[in-house]
């Protein structure tokens, strides 16, 4: 679909010093090598703000305005591969749930988490919550009820951000891990498990939401208008 | 490249700007001097008058006169009912694209739309003295690509190439950017006369990274204005025992009356409403509170919007450095306040909100010339991107706030042996559920070589470009095959409509300047002439007989002139006649103020204890 490299010099800053493939035909783009990074997870976010605006200042279309319509199609998507490699990399969660991607050589999708098994001890803990909401449907909720299910919600945020301190706080882990050339199956699964635990508690606190109405309307932010 | 004008396409007014030779933005006058060109376009049996001149056609010819017509862009019958009975336009019932029906003709909001842009081509090509074919036009952040690719086609239809869509509070961030008047963090706030939008930009290194946008494309200045007619034909029925609400013309000069209270309440505390209806004239005077009554939770509306951005922008209001406002309908100070409260720091506006949006569409247009090249503007999408799944469930490929342009890719297969197409359908929104959202489009992808069921592996790229505008590509991964992709959008016009709207365009159009002038100069003179007969009909017996007979033969005067083709002859009689109805205007508004008077009396009697 697209020429190789070496057609266009300008795909250089993407492709790498000897790299032997277009990005754009192959189905996993490594994001890290985009920003010339390494395949790690503990980021400078400043230089890598500053390599996002230089490589947008390369490649956005605002400033190929009159190349020939090949030059400008190849600009765009190049453009489009910065822009998804940022947002992949900025976020440390996102920068996770990308890794496990790419270190499994599957395709990444928005806000698709890796697809892992809930822990099963999360799972029994949340069997009275999920009782508890149950009954909220079917019977409307008493005021010590939704009390009850407030103090829920807290603790589960609680937990949420703990799952995600912990995936944050693993990130040296996994550098020294690529350093020393360890095994990386056994950090990876770690990291899906907590990605699974952490969408089980945010469909958990969202349908807390619901339940306790209008109130709690950041939760639910994410899926409305 | 030759010169790329910068065009705001508002809700009421539009402007069209340009960079000039010392990399200023400045914004373009008509011949007397006005840089606002009113969004409005009468469809009279003269022809079709764009701008002031169809403003004064909203009362005279409210069936055929199209105002606010941005609220319909790539929209369907079902978006727009509610719409559609506050407009006294008919709006045609149809299973796709709205049309309107003005007079015996029947047009859609783009072919609308093209007749203001064709107008502010003109205005520009006459100023600048060169002919301009390209443009950068700016729309509402948080218009879907329904409504961008209808404003994409709305300049093809008037011979304008459109190089850049460009969103409204980016535009403006980019004026303000370039004058070095914003920088870090800053919200731009724009509330015009038919949507809101709030926008979060960093601002670092001449790059303007939009981190979130949101807002609602049917809320505005508009609504206000309307808040304040039901209002005011309440007060109608219960004073003088009326109901105007069947009226179209009455309701046109009510809504005109409380668009101008509106404004004369930004810097007043208490002003009179005067409108004279051929019956009786109604009066009333409105306070700076009763208004924010009327509109104070229209403008709460905005709020919700602004804290979504916020946390989609992962950032507190406090971190906010600055917040710009944008829009004719900042103006109003409870919009200030409401949002001085929200961000905890005043707001300003120091570029004068009206002129900015354009102004910055013409830096970008500058940017995109090549004429600025420190200055990058990285926008985002407004609406997540899907597809319909099993079960009617969206698949989000591209979540809204992603910087653009983007990518995704999504694989197809077949279900059946020997299947050769595969139906795929685009959802634009924030809904779980596909029916909850905006359709797109829906794609039939075919010419797939058959093979067993499960076979075919399609890949389908959605691309969304610098303009937000979705493209798609699909391609049989086995075959290497290029799918071909039929495009049915769901709400716009098919390539092949536009071309014909061009085409006829070249062939229906007044290109000839001077047929549009004598066009405007008979319908100014049709609407003096009414005007005349109406207060003859109020204020006639104020007269003296010689008065009298002067306007009478004045009109005689204008009436032999007026089917010809003399412009000039038309014009000054129109003059003279106006000369000699002075006396009349005079002694109406005497006994005008007399009955204010009279009434305010009989007011202050009784609120007294």
């Amino acid at each position: 679909m697209r020429s190789g490299p070496g057609a266009n010099g300008r795909n250089d800053i993407l492709s790498g010093p000897g790299r032997a493939r277009s990005y754009f035909v192959e189905t996993m783009t490594d994001y890290f090598e985009v920003f010339g990074l390494p395949r790690k997870l503990q980021i400078d976010l400043a230089a890598l703000q500053r390599s996002f605006y230089a490589l947008s200042r390369r490649h956005h279309p605002d400033f190929h305005q009159s190349a020939e319509a090949d030059a400008q199609a190849r600009e765009l998507e190049a453009s489009a591969l910065v822009n998804r490699a940022y947002r992949a990399l900025r976020d440390p969660i996102a920068r996770v749930e990308y890794l496990i991607a790419l270190e499994e050589g599957r395709e990444v999708r928005e806000e698709t988490a890796a697809k892992a098994n809930v822990p099963m001890n999360l799972l029994a803990e949340m069997l009275e919550v999920q009782e508890a909401l149950e009954e909220a449907k079917s019977s409307g909720l008493s005021d010590g009820a939704a009390d009850q299910l407030r103090a829920e919600q807290r603790r589960l945020r609680d937990r949420y951000q703990e799952e995600t301190d912990a995936l944050i706080a693993a990130a040296p882990e996994w550098d020294a891990v690529v350093d020393a050339g360890g095994e990386r199956k056994p950090l990876l699964e770690r990291f899906k498990q907590r990605l699974a635990a952490r969408a089980y508690l945010r469909t958990v606190i969202d349908d807390l939401g619901q339940a306790l109405g209008g109130s709690e309307e950041r939760d639910v932010a994410h899926r409305r208008h | 490249m030759s010169r790329i004008v910068g065009i705001d396409l508002g809700t009421t007014n539009s402007l069209v700007a340009y960079v000039d030779g010392a990399g200023v933005p400045r914004v373009i006058p008509d011949t007397e001097g006005r840089t606002l060109l009113p969004s409005i376009v009468a469809y009279t049996p003269n022809g079709i008058l764009v701008g002031e001149a169809a403003r004064r056609q909203l009362a005279r010819n409210p069936t055929r006169t199209v105002y606010s017509v941005k609220r319909f862009m790539g929209r369907g019958w079902d978006d727009v009912r509610d719409e559609a009975r506050h407009v006294p336009f008919e709006i045609v019932p149809t299973p796709e694209v709205v049309r309107i029906r003005a007079g015996d003709r029947e047009v859609t909001p783009p072919e609308v739309s093209a007749e203001v842009l064709r107008a502010l081509k003109l205005r520009a090509e006459a100023y600048l003295g060169e002919p301009i074919a390209q443009a950068v036009v700016t729309v509402p952040a948080y218009f879907n690509d329904a409504q961008r690719q209808a404003t994409k086609d709305a300049g093809r239809i008037a011979g304008l190439d459109v190089l850049r869509i460009v969103n409204e509070p980016t535009a403006a961030s980019l004026a303000y950017g370039l004058q070095k008047l914003a920088q870090g963090v800053i919200a731009v706030y724009d509330l015009g006369g038919g949507t809101f939008d709030i926008s979060i930009l960093r601002v670092k290194d001449g790059v303007f990274e939009v981190l979130a946008t949101n807002g609602n494309t049917h809320l505005g200045g508009d609504d206000f204005d309307r808040a304040v007619v039901e209002w005011l034909l309440a007060d109608i029925r219960a004073v003088h025992g009326v109901d105007l609400s069947g009226d179209p013309e009455a309701r046109q000069e009510l809504r005109l009356g409380a668009e101008a209270a509106k404004c004369r309440l930004s810097s007043e505390e208490r002003t009179a409403l005067t409108i004279p209806f051929d019956a009786f004239t109604y009066r009333r005077d409105i306070t700076r509170a009763e208004l924010e009554g009327l509109i104070g939770s229209l403008v709460d509306a905005t709020l919700g919007p602004c804290r979504m951005a916020l946390e989609d922008a992962g950032l507190p209001a406090e971190q906010i450095d600055e917040v710009v406002l944008v829009g004719g309908s900042t103006r109003v100070p409870i919009v200030r306040q409401r949002v001085k409260e929200l961000f905890g720091r005043a707001p300003h506006s120091q570029l004068n909100p009206d002129e900015v949006v354009a102004l910055g569409a013409a830096v970008q247009a500058q940017i995109l010339a090549g004429g600025i090249t420190d200055m990058l503007l990285l926008d985002v999408t407004p609406l997540s991107l899907g597809i319909e799944t099993l079960g009617g469930i969206v698949s989000v490929l591209i979540a809204r706030n992603t910087t653009i342009p983007t990518m995704a890719k999504e694989y197809f297969t077949t279900s059946v042996d020997g299947q050769t197409a595969v139906d795929m359908h685009v959802l634009q929104g924030e809904r779980e559920l596909a029916k909850d959202n905006r359709s797109l489009a829906r794609f039939d992808l075919s010419g797939v070589d058959p093979m067993p069921a499960g076979m075919p592996k399609i890949e389908v790229t959605f691309l969304i470009d610098a303009n937000g505008i979705l493209q798609v590509q699909a391609k049989e991964l086995r075959t290497g095959k290029s799918a071909s992709i039929e495009v049915r959008p769901t709400y716009g016009l098919s390539d092949a409509e536009v071309a014909q709207m061009v085409e006829d365009s070249f062939t229906h159009a007044e290109a000839d300047v001077n047929a549009r002038l004598l066009i405007e100069t008979r319908t100014e003179a049709e609407t003096v002439l009414n005007h005349v007969r109406r207060a003859l009909g109020q204020g006639g017996h104020l007269l003296g007989a010689e008065e009298r007979r002067r306007i009478d033969a004045a009109i005689a005067a204008l009436r032999a002139v007026e089917g010809g083709d003399d412009r000039d002859a038309i014009r000054e009689r129109t003059i003279e006649l106006n000369a000699a109805t002075e006396k009349l205007a005079e002694a109406m508004m005497d006994a005008a103020l007399k009955g204010a008077v009279r009434s305010r009396r009989a007011d202050e009697i009784l609120e007294e204890p």
